[in-house]
């Protein structure tokens, strides 16, 4: 008897999982489409530029202090760390370029994308997600005006227009941290620390590809948070749990696309 | 939050980021460098270029010049022939030397311009006729190999000799045992 109860229990553990991930690819069809409609009627957004002007205020200026703190800290912990091991070589001076390369290919854009799917992001999805619970988006379609138009296009605007900014603020104030703890503090030469790090990082190669990651990652986590807060179920729970999905599945999206963009990239 | 000050904090925004990106591209990256400017084309003909890269500095004196541009193999002659671009500013006599130097001790390769005394200077799509390969460690170890391994050559070479001395006393009558001079 416990045989086939054990056997029960397995296959129902299997169909749990082909349900789930039948669901899941379901959901990306679904979060695919609604990205297609974002673009499609993106017209109004830029036609009433003070839609998206207000979004950007509230995704990227809003979230301005978190990423120049961060920076900051960032960019010291990484000379003082770099510092610790290069000058066992002997190459203490590399410091700077060690601090430029870090921030500029990958840590301004990852750490950017993660902070701003915390902030930003969650943000996004909550104020979705009420406004799916207080029937505001089934209201707008009673008065014939486009939810999608009205709410999601502006956002996804907003959003993508306010990453590669903040990933730039993060690499320059990191640079600037780095270089407030090598220079005065631990006593790197000056003149070195700018002139090797010149010498080092290319424009087009690390800082444009620097960019390119930043706004790729502003792509995904923007969408991932409208997508969330618009397929959450009306509910106070619903809402919560969206939130929290968007942190995880954007943190993951962003490190994934971070290795897949790296690997075009580094062409060796 | 009324839209004027919605506009000026959006504003103040977009102009950070635009600081920082320029701060990044000036400060930190490469741009102020002389890719811009005038410049004329010249080529030189090396027999091994090591690990010479496109855009390494072209220097003289230890101040840089210009850049290389291109490698390719010449496969007529079987040389690689690079071509640099000269800032215009700077005229170089036709007799020139164009030579591959490495920048610290295991660093990055560069072309070295030395001057030569000619009063012809040369033009755009001129060729370097004198230049002188980068070093490669490999033939630098067999050459040092070589040289010892033809050092300890001579030297045995001067053991060799060193018997006539014992003959020379036995022609001379001077009776010694045999194991004296044998051992």
């Amino acid at each position: 008897m416990t045989q086939s109860n054990l056997l029960a229990s397995i296959a129902n553990e299997l169909r749990g999982i082909g349900h789930r991930m039948i669901e899941r690819t379901w959901r990306l069809g679904v979060g695919a489409r609604l990205f297609a409609l974002a673009i499609i009627y993106s017209g109004e957004s830029f036609k009433r530029f003070h839609l998206t002007l207000r979004e950007i205020y509230f995704t990227g200026v809003m979230s301005l202090l978190i990423i120049v703190v961060s920076a900051f800290f960032v960019g010291m912990v990484l000379a003082l760390q770099g510092y610790n091991t290069l000058q066992k070589y002997g190459s203490s001076e590399a410091i700077g370029v060690l601090v430029a390369l870090a921030l500029v290919r990958e840590l301004g854009p990852v750490v950017t994308a993660l902070l701003f799917a915390g902030r930003a992001g969650t943000a996004i999805t909550a104020e979705i997600g009420l406004m799916k619970a207080t029937e505001q988006l089934s209201a707008m379609e009673m008065m014939a005006v486009n939810p999608i138009a009205r709410v999601i296009a502006p956002r996804f605007w907003a959003g993508v227009i306010s990453m590669p900014i903040l990933a730039s603020i993060f690499s320059m104030v990191g640079i600037l941290g780095g270089y407030l703890v090598a220079v005065p503090l631990i006593g790197v030469d000056d003149g070195a620390f700018w002139s090797q790090m010149q010498a080092n990082v290319d424009f087009r190669l690390d800082i444009v590809n620097g960019l390119i990651k930043s706004f790729v990652f502003g792509v995904a986590c923007t969408m991932i948070a409208l997508f969330e807060g618009f397929d959450a179920p009306p509910t106070a729970e619903g809402v919560s749990r969206a939130t929290t999905r968007t942190v995880v599945i954007s943190s993951l999206t962003v490190l994934a696309l971070d290795f897949v963009l790296t690997s075009f990239m580094m062409v060796v | 939050m009324d839209r004027t000050t919605i506009d000026l904090w959006v504003g103040i925004f977009v102009a950070l980021g635009f600081a920082a990106l320029l701060g990044l591209a000036m400060k930190v990256g490469n741009l102020t460098s002389s890719k811009i400017g005038a410049t004329y084309s010249v080529t030189a003909a090396f027999e091994n270029v090591g690990s010479l890269k496109p855009n390494a500095p072209v220097k003289s004196a230890g101040v840089v010049v210009g850049r290389v541009e291109s490698i390719v193999f010449n496969s007529a002659d079987y040389e690689a022939v690079v071509t640099i671009k000269i800032d215009k500013r700077y005229a170089f006599p036709a007799d020139t030397f164009a030579n591959i130097y490495t920048a610290g001790l295991l660093g990055e390769q560069y072309v070295g311009l030395e001057a030569g005394g000619d009063e012809v200077v040369l033009k755009n799509g001129d060729k370097i006729a004198k230049t002188q390969d980068a070093i490669v460690l490999e033939k630098m170890i067999s050459q040092f190999l070589f040289s010892k391994a033809s050092e300890t050559d001579a030297k045995s070479e001067a053991k060799a000799t060193a018997p006539s001395a014992v003959t020379n006393e036995l022609k001379g009558g001077k009776s010694t045992e045999i194991g004296d001079v044998a051992f």
